[in-house]
């Protein structure tokens, strides 16, 4: 079994508050990875400590083998660790094309360069508006970010992070708010990433996880409470007790 | 890799916003034409390209780095004592000396870029705010080395280039000025468009991302940041040079608050904001002169106060809008 991500006892506290306790988890290299557990389980603060937003009060973390502890976010990001954001986080005022080649750049060591305009790099533009297609984003490339639908803001979001060419893709409720008419895009969108991309999914809809993962994470008040697979975690007792609901079963069945 | 046709024309649509306007190119004309037709003028057209190249460089840490400043005097005002100290006791040669006017204020810069990394927007105006009052101190105190509040006399600049003496009615001062300012807008532009350029700009309008797709975001603030400083301590180093003379004033804070002014009066973020803005505050700022020379500040604070309760758009609207438009910049 080889891993991807790995987290030996790792803990935060905001002042009284333990928002993260001694988590241990083991994620493999291609996995379809869920983690769930109700509101304040502390499924984002992980993706934070993971991400290297913030730093954990105690505990280590590895990727691929290499300790990433001590690492700040960009070092991570160039080690193939990229995320999204519950929240979207994009850039408003550029367009999603020049967003994307922005990002290419930066992973093609470009970053530096200042005295070449940022659209003369014709393999940054191509590897963009690959992306760009196969995000569904190639009908609003040239538009304002801050102008597009959610839909396709969410569909930026993940976009982003995909333009990072990461190894570990954690990717925090993707598909919160986005409309109905919408999801279909991004359910698509998730369940076609590349197969060698270990994806880390938090997510509150059950419909999704059950689709998707193939090993699920429960989280509750911060500490690693239950783990197992799809299936093993549909039918725990105590899983149901805390998180899944009464009604739950019947989600499971059609999912 | 070979581009297909759709990727072509994805590419010229980008390509457009690199491009220059007819609106800019009329703009840069219309600067050239008034070394020309304006001869009588010259003086105050020396001071408003000093003011807007100084613009131009807040322009890059504010606009451009998101970075609030209310110190930026403090590369200005080193730059115009490195021109002017340089010209006096060691080479009075003008390009020499404004070479290493940008040079210190760069390395000055980059020395004090460290303070404005962390923090809110409040610690970096008042640690921004205190550097420059520190410079403004030791320049004050260490007159054997400044002149103290006498200031810094007796420059005599060389010929520019050997050939153009500074003289009295300032044509030889702005020539030297618009051009460098001109050539430094064109540098400006290249880097506000290239892959650097726009990973500032990304972490202006998003820091979080911008470190969480990989840009490395308190290496680049540093070099936004000393870039800005030279460009400042260039701007004081042509004030240095084509007064031949340089005065505590440079250090002082209304220095540092007029130019917030002139980037509010002007827009931040498009690179022209820094040069409309100078001209209408100097113009103005003569103008109001003329009429009441000693009360011009109280109209200027007035002018400021209805700016930002009308609404910069809505007064400049025709002009900085309609730039921002067709440069499409952000």
């Amino acid at each position: 079994m080889t891993l991807a991500l790995e987290t030996f006892g790792i803990s935060k506290s905001f002042g009284g508050i333990i928002a993260t306790n001694d988590v241990s988890i083991k994620i493999e290299r291609g996995a379809r990875h869920a983690l769930i557990g109700p509101n304040g389980a502390g499924k984002t603060t992980l993706i934070n400590l993971l991400t290297g937003i913030i730093s954990p009060s105690g505990g280590r973390i590895q990727l691929n083998s290499e300790d990433i502890t001590q690492l700040s976010s960009e070092a991570r990001v160039k080690r193939g660790l990229a995320r999204t954001f519950q929240i979207n986080q994009l850039f408003p005022a550029m367009t999603p094309l020049e967003a994307l080649m922005l990002v290419i750049s930066e992973r093609q060591k470009l970053g530096w360069k200042w005295f070449m305009p940022a659209s003369s790099n014709s393999n940054v533009l191509t590897e963009a508006l690959e992306i760009a297609s196969n995000l569904r984003l190639g009908d609003v490339l040239n538009e304002t970010t801050s102008s597009l639908p959610y839909g396709k803001q969410r569909q930026l979001e993940i976009a982003l992070a995909i333009a990072c060419r990461p190894k570990v893709l954690l990717l925090d409720e993707p598909a919160a708010g986005v409309p109905e008419s919408e999801r279909d895009d991004l359910l698509s969108t998730i369940s076609e990433l590349p197969k060698d991309v270990t994806v880390v999914l938090v997510e509150h809809d059950m419909d999704i996880v059950f689709r998707f993962a193939d090993r699920i994470t429960v989280l509750v008040n911060g500490g690693l409470f239950a783990e197992g697979t799809p299936k093993e975690m549909a039918a725990d007792p105590r899983v149901k007790a805390v998180y899944l609901g009464e009604n739950h079963g019947e989600n499971v069945d059609h999912g | 890799m070979s581009l297909g046709h759709a990727n072509l024309s994805q590419l010229a649509q980008l390509q457009a916003r690199v491009r220059w306007t007819w609106l800019e190119v009329v703009f840069w004309l219309a600067a050239f034409a008034s070394f020309f037709f304006l001869p009588k003028h010259h003086l105050i057209l020396n001071e408003i390209a000093i003011l807007a190249l100084f613009a131009l460089s807040l322009d890059f840490v504010l606009g451009y780095a998101g970075i609030v400043s209310l110190g930026h005097a403090a590369f200005f005002g080193f730059g115009a004592y490195s021109a002017g100290l340089f010209a006096k006791h060691i080479n009075a040669d003008p390009l020499t000396g404004l070479a290493v006017a940008g040079v210190m204020s760069t390395l000055l810069g980059f020395a004090t870029s460290f303070l404005v990394l962390r923090g809110t927007d409040l610690t970096r105006l008042m640690v921004t705010l205190g550097v420059a009052l520190v410079l403004g101190e030791v320049a004050n105190s260490w007159s054997s080395l400044t002149g103290g509040a006498d200031g810094l006399q007796g420059i005599t600049m060389q010929s520019l280039l050997g050939v153009y003496a500074f003289d009295i009615r300032g044509k030889t001062a702005f020539g030297y000025s618009l051009v460098t300012l001109f050539i430094l807008f064109l540098l400006a532009r290249f880097i506000t468009n290239s892959p650097f350029g726009y990973s500032v700009k990304a972490i202006r309008d998003n820091r979080l991302r911008a470190s969480a797709v990989g840009i490395p975001v308190n290496a680049r603030l540093v070099a936004m940041y000393t870039l800005a400083a030279g460009y400042a301590g260039i701007a004081g180093g042509l004030l240095a040079q084509t007064t031949q003379f340089v005065s505590v004033d440079v250090l002082e804070f209304h220095r540092s608050a007029d130019l917030m002014l002139v980037l509010i009066i002007g827009g931040t973020g498009y690179l022209y904001g820094g040069i409309i803005g100078a001209v209408i505050f100097k113009l103005l700022q003569d103008f109001i002169a003329q009429i009441t020379p000693q009360y011009w500040q109280f109209w200027i604070g007035l002018i400021l106060v209805i700016f930002v309760l009308v609404g910069r758009e809505r007064i400049t609207g025709g002009i900085g809008a309609i730039f921002r438009r067709i440069g499409g910049r952000s």
